[in-house]
């Protein structure tokens, strides 16, 4: 059984059609890449997976789930996780706390165990703090545990943010535009940090990115869009090649 | 039949007052996305400086007929009021607006003055209520089985005539672009050479001006002043005015009548007692089934 | 032994108040006002949690206080007092069941704080400040219709219960009863905040939409932070009720939503150390501005230019309040504690306390 199946995905929004007839389909481990020129309805793509729209058209299945009517926190317990193209981390509380804040879904106690402080209260909580210091240490983010994000450069508050959509313990993760605004010393570091979550983490990852560099040297297959419709899919090769692709991005040579 | 076009009028009646105060609300948040809570209480300072003018002009000074009065006593007012409320948005609002402070703060500072309003008055001019003086001569028709009063009519006719000039101003005009063009994007206004300042004074003189005439005509309708006068008309003629649809004026106008209309429909039905109950209730409900209001547009987020 | 500081020095001052008050050393007035400053206190903290940690505008939190008030106060009275038949329960009893007449009270006041939280579901900010104001008149309009409780004339009888107390053995019942109450929702709101689950509440505050996405179930984080919320004001209006003997639904009224919104952003959003400064610096100044001759003494240029204008003090402490709270967002929006706690401006502090 397939991670992600969606089929036939169609969005509108009043009378604009943002994603058209999109299908995928993900098995456990890959590395997808999502790329298109601006406004093609990538980030939209996300948003309908993730629980945040409610597709007009279409399904969306993970792990044999159907994900229709749910909301985004239960669909984010089914084991999906992202970031986002403007970083939206909590910039007013540590980098600890928004690392442990994302494991609400599986916090494990109840209101009441947090008034009186019971021992599962104290059980789960270290359990949630354990998890938390171990992947930031894991991500070299261990040093900065009590910063506030706000506080940070560019490039950390990128890894916490991937550190944070982590703690979920995702089986699929939804990058999007990882690489946005990072200075090219941080795409490395982010090229390795990705390659090291997909070695080290039974984990499906799926990436919207511009930044040609990350895609080629990281996704394994690649889906085109354009106008929220598949244009080409294929391997980077493939896709560098293709003429409709090209014809996407720089246009034609028609005036 | 007769008691029904009765009561259809006494709600065109009591709703114009609460249209014409909550088309105050909706144009200054429409350009500035603020809550001007204050708003209610200026309604009330309306009403007094009213009726001190009014006072003035039939006293030993002036002396004049009555009538006069009236006629003299429209334009005072609403330029006095006016002057109230803008004074207003530039001690207390611009300050904030000019240090981009967070609306909540801005949102505090109209309730606090509102406030400060009402118990200023209270203390400035004492507990003692003040009676307005008849300016009117109360000319009563009887159509059919139905009275009304010159005076009604006329209350119903401004709310009228404001909501179809204010309409104009809106939409037709450069200035009424201007004030929506605001709403859209308070930064880019000025950058393409629009006086942000000059327009929110203006929104705050049409919408304060007209809540002064309101006041003027309630306190001929009512002729009893008290400083709280305003404080819970204010609120509801706000929540009237989010039930049409905040930002947009058919919203006030046709939310303030819609509030009259379910008042005064309770009073007929239930103890009177219940009136503010029911008012809130159902409009709550309203707002429950549609949060944008009736003319509102939903806003989507974008992430 | 130095962690146990803070505890220690609260215990003594707790002991201290109770002891001057059963020794006489001090009145009934300054005993009031003690009692004021914890509901205060109670009042500004659990409207910090919706105002502050979750950064909605809830207007109307005296309306939770009016439910929590009336339905302890009858409880009360048909428990231990003479109003609605004779009292059901025997006076000795009166000890045991008062801590739990707040309780149901509270409970109640939570389960009204539902009706704010459902629409927080859909909307935020100035929507919500609406429908909070509307629910505070509705409350006190329903109250006003129902005769059977005294309608707007008000309902007392509910010191018979401090009476059957004070029976039992002649101490200063209320005030200790307040205290053990301002303890407790400052503890509960501090473990509820400092929890993981409760980080979710400013996760809410500052992106709600990231909260959602990552696992935070908004909307029930809403209702438990609405319903605490309200319980405690709910707990609030009923030691209010018991203190005063007499509750009348205009004391529950936008002004005193207004209060407690006045303690909330004097003392810093989301800072609950600030909440409970502020509610202590906010009591005493209303006592303060209580007195005649200050208010003379403050106006007397006024005064001055027109002799004839006697300015009464209840007055014109309400356009001195509001007015603080107009320079304070003028000049210090963030209030005294900005959103962080006592411990974080001064870090000595955290030597003198420990907190489990």
């Amino acid at each position: 059984m397939s991670l992600l199946k969606i089929d036939g995905l169609t969005q509108r929004f009043g009378g604009l059609q943002a994603v058209s007839e999109f299908s995928v389909e993900m098995q456990g481990g890959e590395l997808m890449g999502l790329i298109g020129p601006n406004g093609a309805g990538k980030t939209t793509i996300f948003n309908l997976i993730s629980g945040f729209y409610q597709p007009t058209e279409g399904t969306i299945t993970l792990d044999g789930t159907p994900t229709a009517g749910l909301k985004p926190h239960q669909v984010t317990s089914l084991g999906v996780a992202r970031t986002f193209q403007n970083i939206r981390l909590w910039h007013d509380m540590t980098v600890l706390d928004n690392i442990r804040i994302a494991q609400h879904y599986r916090m494990g106690y109840t209101v009441w165990d947090s008034f009186l402080r019971t021992k599962r209260y104290r059980e789960c909580e270290k359990r949630i703090e354990n998890i938390a210091f171990e992947l930031l240490e894991a991500m070299s983010l261990a040093d900065y545990a009590q910063e506030l994000p706000k506080n940070l450069p560019y490039g950390l508050q990128r890894r916490v943010e991937i550190a944070r959509a982590m703690s979920i313990k995702p089986k699929l993760l939804l990058l999007d535009e990882p690489a946005a605004g990072l200075n090219s010393s941080d795409v490395e570091g982010l090229i390795k940090l990705v390659r090291w979550i997909h070695d080290n983490f039974d984990i499906t990852i799926f990436m919207i990115e511009h930044q040609m560099k990350v895609v080629t040297s990281l996704c394994q297959w690649i889906k085109v869009i354009d106008f929220g419709a598949t244009i080409a899919e294929g391997t980077a090769e493939d896709i560098q090649s293709n003429p409709a692709v090209i014809k996407a991005y720089l246009g034609d040579d028609t005036i | 039949m007769d008691f029904i076009i009765q009561n259809i009028l006494n709600a065109l009646q009591w709703g114009s007052f609460y249209a014409l105060i909550a088309l105050g609300y909706t144009l200054v948040y429409g350009v500035l996305k603020l809550i001007n809570f204050a708003h209610g209480d200026i309604f009330m300072v309306g009403a007094y400086i009213a009726f001190f003018v009014a006072s003035w002009l039939l006293g030993p000074v002036f002396g004049l007929d009555p009538t006069i009065t009236f006629v003299l006593a429209i334009p005072l007012t609403m330029i006095l009021t006016a002057c109230v409320g803008v004074t207003l948005e530039r001690i207390a609002y611009r300050p904030l607006r000019r240090k981009g402070a967070h609306r909540l703060y801005v949102v505090i500072t109209a309730l606090m003055c509102g406030l400060i309003l009402e118990y200023g008055n209270l203390a400035a001019l004492g507990a003692s209520r003040k009676k307005f003086p008849d300016l009117l001569d109360k000319v009563i028709w009887d159509i059919g089985g139905v009275s009304v009063t010159n005076l009604k009519v006329l209350v119903i006719f401004a709310a009228i005539a404001v909501f179809i000039f204010l309409n104009f101003i809106v939409t037709k005009t450069k200035i009424g672009m201007a004030m929506r063009g605001i709403s859209y994007d308070k930064f880019a206004i000025p950058l393409m050479g629009i006086p942000i300042d000059a327009i929110i004074v203006f929104t705050f003189i049409l919408g304060s001006s007209f809540a002064g005439l309101a006041g003027l005509l309630f306190a001929m309708s009512y002729p009893i002043l008290e400083p709280f006068m305003g404080a819970l008309i204010g609120w509801k003629a706000f929540i009237a005015a989010v039930v049409g649809g905040i930002g947009d004026i058919r919203g006030a106008f046709y939310g303030g009548f819609l509030l009259g209309f379910i008042e005064v429909g309770v009073v007929t039905v239930f103890p009177s007692t219940y009136r503010d109950l029911f008012a809130f209730t159902i409009l709550l409900a309203i707002l429950w089934m549609k949060p944008t209001g009736l003319f509102g547009v939903a806003k989507h987020t974008k992430i | 032994m130095q962690k146990y500081t803070f505890n220690f020095v609260l215990a003594a001052s707790c002991l201290l108040m109770l002891a001057m008050a059963q020794y006489g050393l001090i009145d009934n007035y300054i005993q009031a006002v003690f009692m004021f400053v914890g509901i205060n206190i109670i009042m500004s903290t659990s409207l910090n949690l919706v105002n502050g940690n979750m950064g909605e505008f809830s207007c109307g939190h005296a309306a939770f206080m009016c439910v929590g008030a009336y339905v302890s106060s009858v409880l009360s009275v048909l428990c231990f007092g003479k109003l609605l038949g004779g009292p059901l329960l025997p006076a000795s009893m009166a000890v045991f069941v008062f801590p739990l007449i707040i309780f149901i009270g509270g409970a109640v006041a939570a389960l009204a704080g539902i009706i704010v939280a459902l629409p927080s579901f859909k909307t935020r900010g100035d929507y919500l400040a609406i429908i909070t104001i509307a629910v505070n008149y509705m409350i006190i309009s329903a109250i006003e219709n129902m005769p059977s409780i005294g309608g707007s004339r008000g309902f007392q009888g509910m010191k018979d219960t401090v009476w059957a107390m004070v029976d039992t053995f002649n101490g200063p019942w209320m005030l200790l009863w307040v205290i053990l109450f301002t303890v407790f929702t400052v503890w509960i709101i501090r473990r509820f905040i400092s929890s993981t689950y409760g980080k979710g509440v400013n996760a809410i505050c500052q992106d709600e939409i990231a909260a959602e996405i990552m696992s935070v179930n908004t909307d029930r984080m809403k209702l438990v932070t609405f319903m605490l919320s309200s319980g405690l004001a709910g707990i609030a209006g009923g030691l209010f009720a018991h203190i005063v003997g007499y509750v009348n639904p205009q004391s529950f009224n936008i002004l005193k939503s207004t209060e407690a919104m006045v303690m909330v952003y004097l003392g810093g959003m989301g800072s609950l150390s600030g909440a409970v400064l502020s509610a202590i610096l906010f009591t005493g100044l209303m006592e303060v501005l209580r007195s005649q001759s200050l208010i003379e003494f403050i106006l007397s240029p006024v005064t001055f230019v027109f002799p004839d204008w006697e300015p009464s003090a209840g007055v014109i402490k309400w356009v001195l309040i509001p007015l603080i709270l107009v320079l304070l967002m003028q000049f210090r929006p963030e209030g005294i504690m900005g959103n962080k706690e006592l411990s974080d401006v001064f870090p000595k502090l955290k030597k003198y306390y420990s907190f489990k």
